[in-house]
């Protein structure tokens, strides 16, 4: 029972309080990138979800099996980034060939999520908590539904923005910063959830 | 000493390969075989993904000309060169299509038209034309907040120092996405080569045109006579132009009374 309790905690840390993108200012890239419109937004999140769960899986297996066992752990980054990367190529292959429908909406999201600074950083964050296995999964999935969360409700919003009377100066870019910036103020609000 | 360099070496350099077979072998087993062309075919077209063509994007039209169901003319922004690039790969002859623009056709600018009430709301056309059919008095013409600058892909069309949109002719590429997007249906495909274009859209009386506008088509019927090549025609309160048919002799524009057909005089040939 405290197990269940432990990872409905990590679950919900990772998923609010320690947001990816709007607590650790992970994944910004896509963040700012992919979240113009709900449709594509929900399309990115689904594609990071799928990755990050078994990047999780496989950065675990790879860390405990042959890091840790032939003592090069200082080689904990370019081992995951080679492991992402193969992983996301496989994906793409797979997907590509059950069901192309889905390849043609995620199209090159795909392909980009290799260089998608949170499932690097959720893989090492696994790691440098010391999470088993069950854990690891839990944290990495629950990492990538907190980057979906962020980027949809991002997405929402500028959807709303683009019909709104904004200060010249501001049109565009900056003001989606100073969005980014206010969520990830409304964001902090979680952190009093666990202590 | 030499099991310190080693190690990393054997060791990530093995994963490399382990991954490297691994994913040729996934690719040979499950991948999906792509026909060489289609490549070329998305190399040669413009890549804006417009989806002017009717397909979803560059990828989508290139997929369906290798098909088969997508004639090598269908991309309107690449034109004839596109057009010859995409025959030489399909191994077709491709008939080379005339160039095209799009035109709005207004010319109610702030001095010409009367404003009926003074819009203060989103600046978008489509949200003021739900406002008493927008502020010109006029419930035809432009209204000049720019939603078909917005959907431009190549930034074709500016909004005028007098309030109207206007087409850059030498960027358009006839992708027909203002067309679609002007909640007054007032911009059009027309040939690049028309001199002669009926500048109003009003459907209103005589008396109503008047009253809204000094440049709006009365209906008066004399581009109708003085046409020798019965091109242009009267209906529904409007004159409409039959580019198959004008040569552009200017001799309508000359008489129309309220100037509502544009000439361009400039790079008259007759």
């Amino acid at each position: 029972m405290e197990y269940a309790g432990k990872l409905f905690m990590i679950l919900l840390s990772t998923l609010l309080v320690n947001n990816f993108v709007l607590s650790r200012f992970l994944g910004i890239c896509p963040f700012l990138g992919v979240s113009k419109k709900v449709s594509t937004a929900l399309g990115m999140g689904a594609a990071v979800t799928f990755v990050m769960a078994l990047a999780s899986l496989f950065t675990y297996i790879i860390q405990y099996t042959i890091l840790d066992t032939l003592g090069l752990e200082y080689l904990q980054t370019i081992a995951f980034i080679l492991v992402i990367a193969a992983l996301v190529q496989f994906v793409e292959m797979v997907i590509q060939k059950m069901s192309p429908t889905l390849y043609q909406a995620l199209g090159v999201y795909l392909p980009l999520i290799t260089t998608n600074c949170a499932v690097l950083g959720v893989a090492i964050i696994n790691i440098q908590e010391k999470y088993d296995l069950l854990q690891t999964l839990i944290n990495g999935t629950g990492a990538a539904l907190g980057f979906t969360l962020a980027i949809v409700l991002m997405a929402g919003i500028r959807e709303r923005l683009e019909l709104s009377d904004i200060p010249e100066p501001l049109k565009g870019f900056p003001i989606t910063l100073i969005t980014a910036g206010l969520m990830s103020v409304a964001f902090l609000g979680f952190q009093g959830l666990i202590k | 000493m030499l099991k310190e360099i080693l190690m990393p070496i054997l060791s990530l350099g093995g994963m490399s390969l382990l991954f490297g077979t691994g994913l040729a072998l996934a690719s040979k087993k499950i991948g999906v075989e792509t026909d060489p062309r289609e490549e070329e075919v998305q190399e040669a077209l413009p890549g804006v993904n417009c989806g002017a063509c009717g397909y979803p994007g560059c990828d989508g039209f290139a997929a369906a000309v290798i098909a088969g169901n997508a004639p090598v003319t269908g991309c309107p922004v690449g034109g004839a060169s596109v057009a010859k690039k995409l025959g030489e790969i399909m191994g077709q002859k491709s008939e080379v299509n005339e160039k095209q623009v799009a035109r709005v056709l207004c010319a109610g600018d702030c001095d010409n038209a009367v404003e009926k009430y003074n819009y203060h709301g989103i600046e978008d056309c489509v949200a003021a034309s739900m406002l008493a059919d927008g502020s010109k008095e006029c419930g035809y013409g432009c209204l000049g907040l720019a939603t078909c600058v917005r959907v431009c892909p190549f930034d074709a069309i500016y909004i005028t120092k007098k309030g109207i949109a206007e087409v850059d002719r030498e960027k358009c590429t006839a992708c027909g996405i203002c067309v679609a997007a002007c909640p007054k249906d007032l911009i059009e495909i027309i040939p690049y080569s028309s001199l002669v274009q009926v500048a109003c859209k009003s459907k209103d009386k005589a008396k109503d045109v008047r009253k809204a506008c000094k440049v709006g088509c009365i209906s008066c019927k004399i581009c109708e006579k003085v046409c020798d090549y019965d091109a242009i025609k009267v209906e529904n309160n409007i004159a409409s132009i039959d580019y198959e048919k004008c040569v552009d002799c200017m001799v309508c524009a000359e008489k129309c009374p309220t100037k509502a057909i544009y000439a361009d005089f400039e790079h008259a040939v007759v």
